[in-house]
């Protein structure tokens, strides 16, 4: 199989791989890159475990081939604190009880956190709608609509 | 009391969650090592067929390949599993446990070859190139027709019966035939509950590996670590020659329950002498792994006109697929649930189980209870709507209070809070304003349902749980427990129960959790026994090391050890806190006498006799937990689409030790059995249609309504500070209260689920024609 030569920016470092063309960005992320907090739940976007920010919005790495994110900046789960300093809604999960098994944390804390960008007052009905891709088994989502409220402007 | 508390009762995050915020915390599938290979299961065809040959040689030819294995070469292929249980219980409850299929194929999906290769392409390859031989058979589906004479036979295996009836279980209480002769009303019905799968977020995973001193060595996420020995049966190896360095779960709810991969990953290890990954899809997840227990469920309810229920006479068969599994302990849930959580004087149940070539069904969150309570608590509206009573009437007029026996004649030594939570759940739905008739155009309902669920295992198992601590000279503490996390917080309560206990901050005592050669065993993460039994565990443990500490700060601050108390990462006096000795100096003290610093306790749960399963009675579980839950559903008169609006549900918890955990615990479980009102596997004649999460739809952000929790604190609870469990309970009464509301709104209650939008239409049409 012919491979090609890809180069991303991932968590601000830029990476130049070698990949097969059926190769997926989540293998890539998670096997060349080792970083594991990019999961796999489903394969064919349903759960929204896999979720990356790239260009700032948040994708399915399950669904786009590595090819696709030639030239692109990814973030993932391992980039979006600055060493142990979280962003807000990071320590918002972990003060409302948000997280449980914490598999679907890193889509879930992503996710919000692109939402804050876009709309920094969601309402809860936007925060639901927004994070209606992204399955959690364990908590009833009510913690995790809780504490993406707990960042929104206007309870700052 | 609870002023005095430092630690409980508060919203501790727990250890792990930084780590997870941060992508940090890995799972099963997140190790690799080095020379690594992938590991894959060729699975049946075919729900039902002989296998009468298998050829591997070109998969074995195939480069790359380093084991292809079949039943022949499992040192054990079959096995009576004890499933971490202490006690030989016999009496039919031990499950045959089979590694790879040989005979017979009792389901599709079963595994029937294993294969370990370089790459997981490679080991795909390998799998499509094994050839077997199959004659198909023509299997049976409906545990009804399982049980009719003549019915094919699942099973081939020796040590199980020339039927497909697992078990029968009964309960004789007073005498239904006079009761229903005299009963002013009847009421009759019979409901279908289907089978549910897990839906955690993980599918089931890990790596194997043989250590540098012959050890075979895992990290499976598992909530039974005691299936190690399992694994050495199968392996032919004694017990302390595997072992199982465990990783959190990402979810559990007791589909990691049985063994998943352990045993495959195991035998490609040993034949390879190479670290092993295997993680199964979600197609094979979805497929493959066992279910929640399908059942139909017969009542027939007596009661007088003013409505006290004086007889339930209650029919329950169970589909237990193609193994037996945890069929006999699930129908002990079902089979004692079934009248209810009310208190009834006359009780007749007969449950039967029976193999069928669906896949099997075993544990799932609420274990046979959610089951009866969907069933007795949809008869109670029917009884309610035939009195013409509301659904609170009725419950309050039944239900079970403090003294009452249940229906084996065990009367619960925890608080029964059914009267409080069922009217605090009922007005506090009622306190969000008065029912809408219709709301965006669509039918407004509203509905109730309250339950009954144990908490720690069948005391017939004699269960127990051993925590083990050690004070480090610097003040710190390491907590060593054998405990499976899955995301309930099952590590990091410990943690503040100890921290609570001397004195110091939580983020002083660090866990280490899961690792068989290392930690002391504390059960099965199951059976909401967690909290219960290791909570237990770790205050019996904690409060040894205790003595000892205040017996020497007694000693250093010149006082009796009674008026000694620690606080604040100090021993101080009680009446005088300015009089104090740093923890550190104390720990420091004990050090230099020579004192042990460290201690493993053991709790031991009530311990009963195997019950007489044709008349059971007596005490099958150390207690319960009570729910209650209120519920405000919209139905689309149209089309049959309904939503869940607003709940407010209440729970008895005894204890909150960790406000958020278990919060968190009732909401998630809120949501989890709202699920199993629409879910839907798509079984038809074995074959599983719902095969990925486009097919199989769990409530999402935007599904999952807005949830009101109501949490008492009786005390009343068997486990720390009085505290319940609620893990499983927390997924209890939901789903009946949900068809109930269907039932207010547009007055049709549909007696099987799944709740399908085409279904509910189609009965709205019949009863407006």
């Amino acid at each position: 199989m012919t491979k090609h030569e890809i180069e991303i920016t991932v968590n601000g470092r830029k990476r130049r791989l070698t990949v097969k063309p059926n190769d997926l960005l989540l293998n890539v992320i998670r096997e060349d890159l080792v970083l594991t907090g990019t999961k796999y739940g489903c394969g064919i976007g349903e759960c929204a475990a896999c979720t990356v920010l790239m260009e700032g919005k948040p994708v399915l790495a399950c669904m786009i081939l590595a090819v696709a994110a030639h030239g692109k900046n990814i973030t993932t789960i391992e980039g979006l604190a600055d060493g142990d300093k979280l962003v807000p809604v990071q320590q918002a999960f972990i003060d409302h009880g948000a997280i449980q098994c914490g598999f679907c944390t890193p889509g879930m804390v992503l996710t919000s956190h692109a939402l804050l960008n876009e709309n920094p007052d969601p309402s809860e009905e936007e925060i639901r709608d927004y994070l209606r891709g992204n399955y959690c088994r364990c908590t009833g989502y009510t913690a995790i609509v809780k504490a993406v409220q707990s960042c929104a402007k206007k309870n700052q | 009391m609870s002023a005095m508390f430092k630690l409980v009762g508060k919203p501790a995050p727990r250890h792990d969650a930084w780590a997870k915020a941060k992508g940090d915390q890995l799972y099963s599938d997140d190790f690799t090592m080095p020379g690594m290979l992938y590991g894959k299961a060729l699975r049946s065809k075919y729900p039902a067929a002989i296998i009468k040959s298998i050829d591997t040689s070109k998969a074995k030819a195939l480069p790359g390949v380093h084991a292809v294995l079949t039943a022949k070469d499992v040192p054990m292929n079959v096995e009576i599993s004890k499933f971490g249980q202490m006690k030989d219980v016999g009496g039919g409850f031990e499950g045959l446990y089979k590694v790879l299929a040989d005979g017979k194929v009792r389901f599709k999906g079963e595994a029937i070859a294993l294969v370990a290769a370089e790459t997981e392409e490679l080991a795909e390859e390998a799998c499509r190139l094994i050839e077997v031989d199959y004659e198909v058979q023509p299997g049976v589906f409906d545990p009804e027709e399982a049980l009719k004479p003549g019915a094919y036979i699942v099973s081939s295996d020796e040590g199980e019966n020339e039927s497909n009836l697992i078990m029968e279980s009964h309960i004789n209480k007073g005498d239904v035939e006079k009761a229903f002769a005299e009963a002013d009303v009847i009421v009759e019905n019979e409901y279908r509950v289907p089978p549910v799968d897990h839906a955690y977020l993980e599918t089931e995973g890990g790596v194997a590996w043989v250590d540098d001193n012959g050890v075979i060595t895992m990290r499976v996420g598992t909530q039974v670590l005691e299936h190690y020995r399992t694994i050495a049966k199968v392996m032919g190896l004694p017990q302390n020659k595997v072992r199982n360095m465990s990783v959190p779960m990402g979810g559990g709810f007791g589909g990691k329950e049985d063994i998943t991969v352990e045993t495959f990953l195991c035998l490609l290890a040993n034949a390879t002498k190479r670290p092993v990954k295997m993680v199964w899809s979600r197609e094979e997840s979805l497929e493959v792994h066992s279910k929640r227990h399908p059942e139909i469920l017969r009542y027939k309810t007596a009661a007088t006109k003013d409505g006290k229920i004086t007889a339930q006479k209650v029919e329950i068969i169970m589909d237990g697929g193609g193994y037996k599994l945890l069929t006999g302990w699930v129908q002990m849930y079902s089979t004692v649930n079934a009248p209810g959580c009310y208190n009834i004087p006359n009780v007749k149940v007969d449950s039967y189980s029976a193999l069928t070539n669906n896949t099997p069904s075993s544990a799932n969150r609420g274990f046979g209870c959610c089951q009866a309570n969907f069933a007795s608590e949809l008869q109670m509206d029917e009884l309610a709507a035939k009195l013409g009573m509301s659904p609170l009437e009725i419950r309050l007029k039944n239900c079970l209070r403090n003294g009452d026996e249940i229906c084996t004649g065990f009367i619960p030594q925890g608080h029964i809070a059914l009267e409080e939570i069922a009217k605090k759940a009922w007005e506090g739905l009622e306190a969000t304003g008065p029912k809408p008739d219709y709301v965006d155009g669509k039918k407004i309902g509203r509905g109730l349902a309250i339950g009954m669920m144990s908490y720690g295992r069948l005391t017939f198992m004699h269960d127990s749980s051993r925590v083990g601590l050690r004070i480090e000279l610097d003040g710190s503490v390491t907590l060593r427990a054998g405990v499976p996390d899955l995301g309930g917080g099952q590590a990091s309560v410990l943690c503040q129960i100890v921290a609570e206990e001397l004195g110091i901050p939580m983020e002083k005592v660090h866990p280490y959790i899961m690792d068989t050669h290392l930690t002391p065993l504390c059960g099965t993460t199951t059976a909401t026994r967690q909290l219960y039994m290791s909570g237990n565990a770790a205050l019996v443990t904690v409060k040894v090391l205790k003595e000892r500490i205040i017996k020497k700060a007694a000693e250093m601050l010149d006082a009796k050890p009674e008026e000694v108390q620690l606080i604040n990462e100090k021993a101080c006096l009680i009446n005088n806190p300015l009089k104090s000795v740093p923890f550190v100096q104390v720990v420091g003290a004990l050090s230099n006498d020579g004192v042990e610093l460290f201690h493993e306790g053991q709790f031991n749960a009530p311990f009963t006799d195997v019950p007489n399963l044709h008349d059971m009675k007596g005490r099958i579980w150390p207690d319960f937990t009570y729910s209650a839950h209120a519920v405000e559903v919209a139905v689309d008169e149209e089309t049959g689409k309904f939503e869940v609006r607003k709940v407010v549900l209440c729970y008895d918890v005894g204890k909150a030790i960790n406000k958020n955990s278990c919060e968190g615990q009732l909401e998630g479980g809120c949501v989890y059995n709202q699920g199993y009102v629409t879910e839907n596997m798509g079984w038809e004649n074995g074959i599983t249609k719902a095969r990925s999460f486009a097919e199989y739809l769990i409530p999402t952000a935007v599904d999952a309504p807005e949830i009101e929790t109501i949490m008492v604190e009786s005390g009343g609870g068997l486990g720390p500070y009085g505290a319940k469990g609620v893990g499983e309970p927390a997924d209890n009464s939901i789903a009946p209260a949900i068809v109930n509301a269907i039932y207010d709104a547009v007055g049709v209650r549909l007696k099987e689920m799944p709740v399908t939008p085409e279904k509910l239409l189609k009965a709205i049409q019949e009863k407006n024609k």
